[in-house]
């Protein structure tokens, strides 16, 4: 391929404003009085990794919330891979190529492991309203099936969510935010709880993600996130007030005294 | 390649699979299910006319139209009041597009057209109910709902052009297809069952479909269903198309075991009715509305000559009606399904004593 096409390729590529896979611009979410999100502004470029720090109600899963759709912004626009989303609806969202966990699980806790991860594989492919059961050599089947070997699940795929444990839950939420065709995820806080061998293998799962799918990490272990992200941003009091590369954070003395009250180590 | 293969052996190959599959579905269902079935296939040897068209003939009718409301509270969470005036329409709906005493309104359109014209115009009306019903939560649904039955009675008792007000319609009856009369008692228990269990294996087929399995996902969490790329709001409004279709099945089959109806067959007692039957027999499964449409059966045929052999007035039917149901619901609140289960439960625990231990 010459040099003259892959220009050619990207100039229509950035034509067709594929440029960002998020963008926010000046969101702001209001509770009564109460302002969770203040004017934040974040890029992430498509395949980025990106690592959400930030106190206690800094406003971090508000702020997935926002970009998901479970809750529409006060004000500001929202646009995903360059398309202005701010008032879609969560599930056209989703169908686009976003995902995302849930800080606390949120399962189909009376149906099995296999019964959630093909709910998710069915949410975002076609025949969600099938009325015929799906038959062995499905392909959503299939697909359902090796998502759960992923994130090691394989030997309970067919007992009740009430019934795992907390490990195996937060894997299961995983698997969901994976299903179909993710181009970007965001994670709340997936390592809160788990082992250190959980955490281990969280870290595996999300390093071998396939390059293209970026995503945003919250997590309030430096060391997992330090090793995920290539990016960060900090969060205060419903503000990002910094970004940079791992290293800028870690060495700077504002984030220090907010964050890390004063030291780590 | 395929050529390699003999068509026979494939042939062949293909009705082996095919046995071993279709041995393998029998044996999966458990042996209650083939007696209850032998049984039912066989009652009109063993019941009268009277028990096959009055008690069964009603109770598997009443049950189609309560398991549509199963339907919606079980899988969906949606306590809908409407599904009897959803029933009502269709059975509405044959009088006047097919034949009736009222034959200055009805149409006389043959049945293979009135028929499932009636059950269109049933699921339509509940798509809209369902519509405006499932923006709402908990006691707002079963308002909103409630306000569509109330209206959908008033409006039939006051409308004469279409519905035929106060009178509504008599001489309705089936159509005589193969040259049966359809209302003789053993074809109309065996139309009736076979309506009923139709509506049952298709509610239980499609629960595990990926229709279904995503309303149960909705009513656990419909704030994830969302973030996993359903549109909640379109889901839940098909489940209430999905269920008018099986309660206008019912409210056709009521229609010609009567041979009338009118605006009474939807008032406000038959609404909360089929409400008692679902919650009595129970919501968790699609049997449980058939056990309660049974008891109710039963009790409402039966109490008056109960009470007034205990010379009461045999009009206090709806007495003991209403005290069942709260006895139920006071014990049990999953209904005499519920009870069931704790009971088979109970025994399970019970049984290594006698038994040997069940394998786990
Ligand atoms: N649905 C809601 N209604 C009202 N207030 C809310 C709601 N969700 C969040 N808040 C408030 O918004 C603020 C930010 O909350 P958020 O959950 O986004 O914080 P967070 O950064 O995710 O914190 P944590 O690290 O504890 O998860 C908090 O003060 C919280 O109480
Ligand atoms: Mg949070």
């Amino acid at each position: 391929m010459s040099t003259a096409t892959v220009r050619s390729v990207s100039e229509r590529l950035s034509a067709a404003g594929t440029a960002n896979a998020l963008e926010l611009r000046g969101v702001t979410k209001r509770f009564g009085a109460l302002a969770a999100l203040t004017d934040v502004t974040i890029t992430v470029k498509p395949g980025e990794r990106r690592a959400v720090l930030g106190s206690n109600g800094a406003g971090k899963t508000t702020l997935f919330n926002c970009v998901t759709g479970d809750f529409l912004p006060t004000s500001g626009t929202i646009r995903l891979f360059g398309e202005d989303v701010t008032n879609f609806p969560a599930h056209e969202r989703i169908r686009r190529g976003l995902r995302r966990t849930y800080q606390i699980s949120l399962l189909f806790t009376g149906l099995t492991v296999f019964d959630n991860v093909y709910l998710a594989c069915r949410g975002v492919s076609r025949g969600r309203f099938s009325m015929l059961r799906p038959r062995k050599g499905d392909t959503l089947v299939q697909s359902a099936y090796e998502l759960i070997e992923a994130v090691h699940l394989s030997d309970i795929a067919q007992i009740k969510v009430s019934e795992l444990s907390y490990g195996q839950q937060r894997q299961l939420e995983i698997a969901l935010a994976l299903a179909g065709a993710p181009r970007f995820v965001l994670f709340d806080e997936p390592a809160a709880g788990l082992s250190p061998k959980e955490r281990a293998e969280l870290v595996e799962i999300l390093t071998n993600l396939p390059s293209h799918i970026g995503y945003i990490i919250i997590e309030h272990d430096m060391d997992v996130a330090l090793r995920v992200a290539e990016t960060v941003s900090m969060m205060h009091n419903g503000r990002i007030f910094k970004e940079g590369l791992p290293s800028e954070i870690e060495s700077d003395p504002e984030v220090q005294e907010l964050y890390l009250g004063g030291g780590h180590g | 390649m395929a050529v390699s293969d003999s068509p026979l052996q494939s042939e062949a190959e293909t009705r082996r699979t095919l046995a071993t599959r279709l041995n393998g579905w029998v044996q999966s269902i458990p042996i209650a299910y083939w007696v209850v079935g032998a049984i039912m296939l066989l009652m009109p040897l063993i019941a009268n006319d009277f028990f096959l068209y009055q008690i069964f003939g009603w109770a598997f009718i009443l049950g189609m139209i309560a398991l549509s409301l199963m339907f919606l509270a079980g899988y969906g969470g949606m306590v809908s009041l409407a599904q009897m005036s959803i029933a009502a329409l269709g059975g509405y709906m044959v009088a006047i597009l097919g034949d009736s005493g009222a034959t200055s309104i009805s149409l006389g359109w043959p049945w293979w057209l009135n028929v499932p014209v009636a059950i269109l115009v049933a699921a339509i009306f509940a798509t809209l109910i369902g519509a405006l019903a499932v923006r709402t939560e908990g006691i707002y649904t079963i308002m909103i709902t409630l306000a569509f039955a109330a209206a959908f009675f008033y409006f039939t008792r006051q409308n004469y052009t279409i519905f035929n007000g106060y009178s509504g319609f008599g001489d309705v009856v089936p159509p005589r297809l193969f040259g049966v009369n359809w209302r003789d008692a053993i074809p109309f228990y065996y139309l009736t069952l076979g309506c009923a269990t139709i509506c049952y294996l298709a509610v239980i087929y499609v629960s595990r479909a990926p229709f279904g399995l995503a309303l149960q996902g909705i009513r656990d969490n419909p704030r994830r269903m969302a973030a996993l790329g359903f549109n909640v709001v379109a889901h839940r409004i098909t489940a209430y198309t999905f269920a008018a279709v099986i309660a206008a099945i019912g409210g056709i089959l009521l229609v010609w075991q009567n041979a009338q109806i009118a605006p009474g067959t939807a008032g406000l007692p038959a609404v909360i009715d089929i409400l008692v039957i679902a919650i009595v027999g129970g919501i968790a499964r699609p049997i449980g509305p058939f056990i309660g449409a049974f008891i109710y059966v039963l009790l409402r045929t039966f109490s008056p000559d109960v009470l007034q052999a205990l010379s009461m007035a045999g009009d206090r039917y709806k007495l003991l009606i209403g005290l069942g149901f709260l006895v139920v619901v006071y014990w049990s609140p999953d209904g005499v399904l519920g009870l069931w289960d704790r009971w088979r439960a109970r025994r399970r625990r019970r049984d290594p004593l006698v038994d040997k231990p069940e394998a786990s």
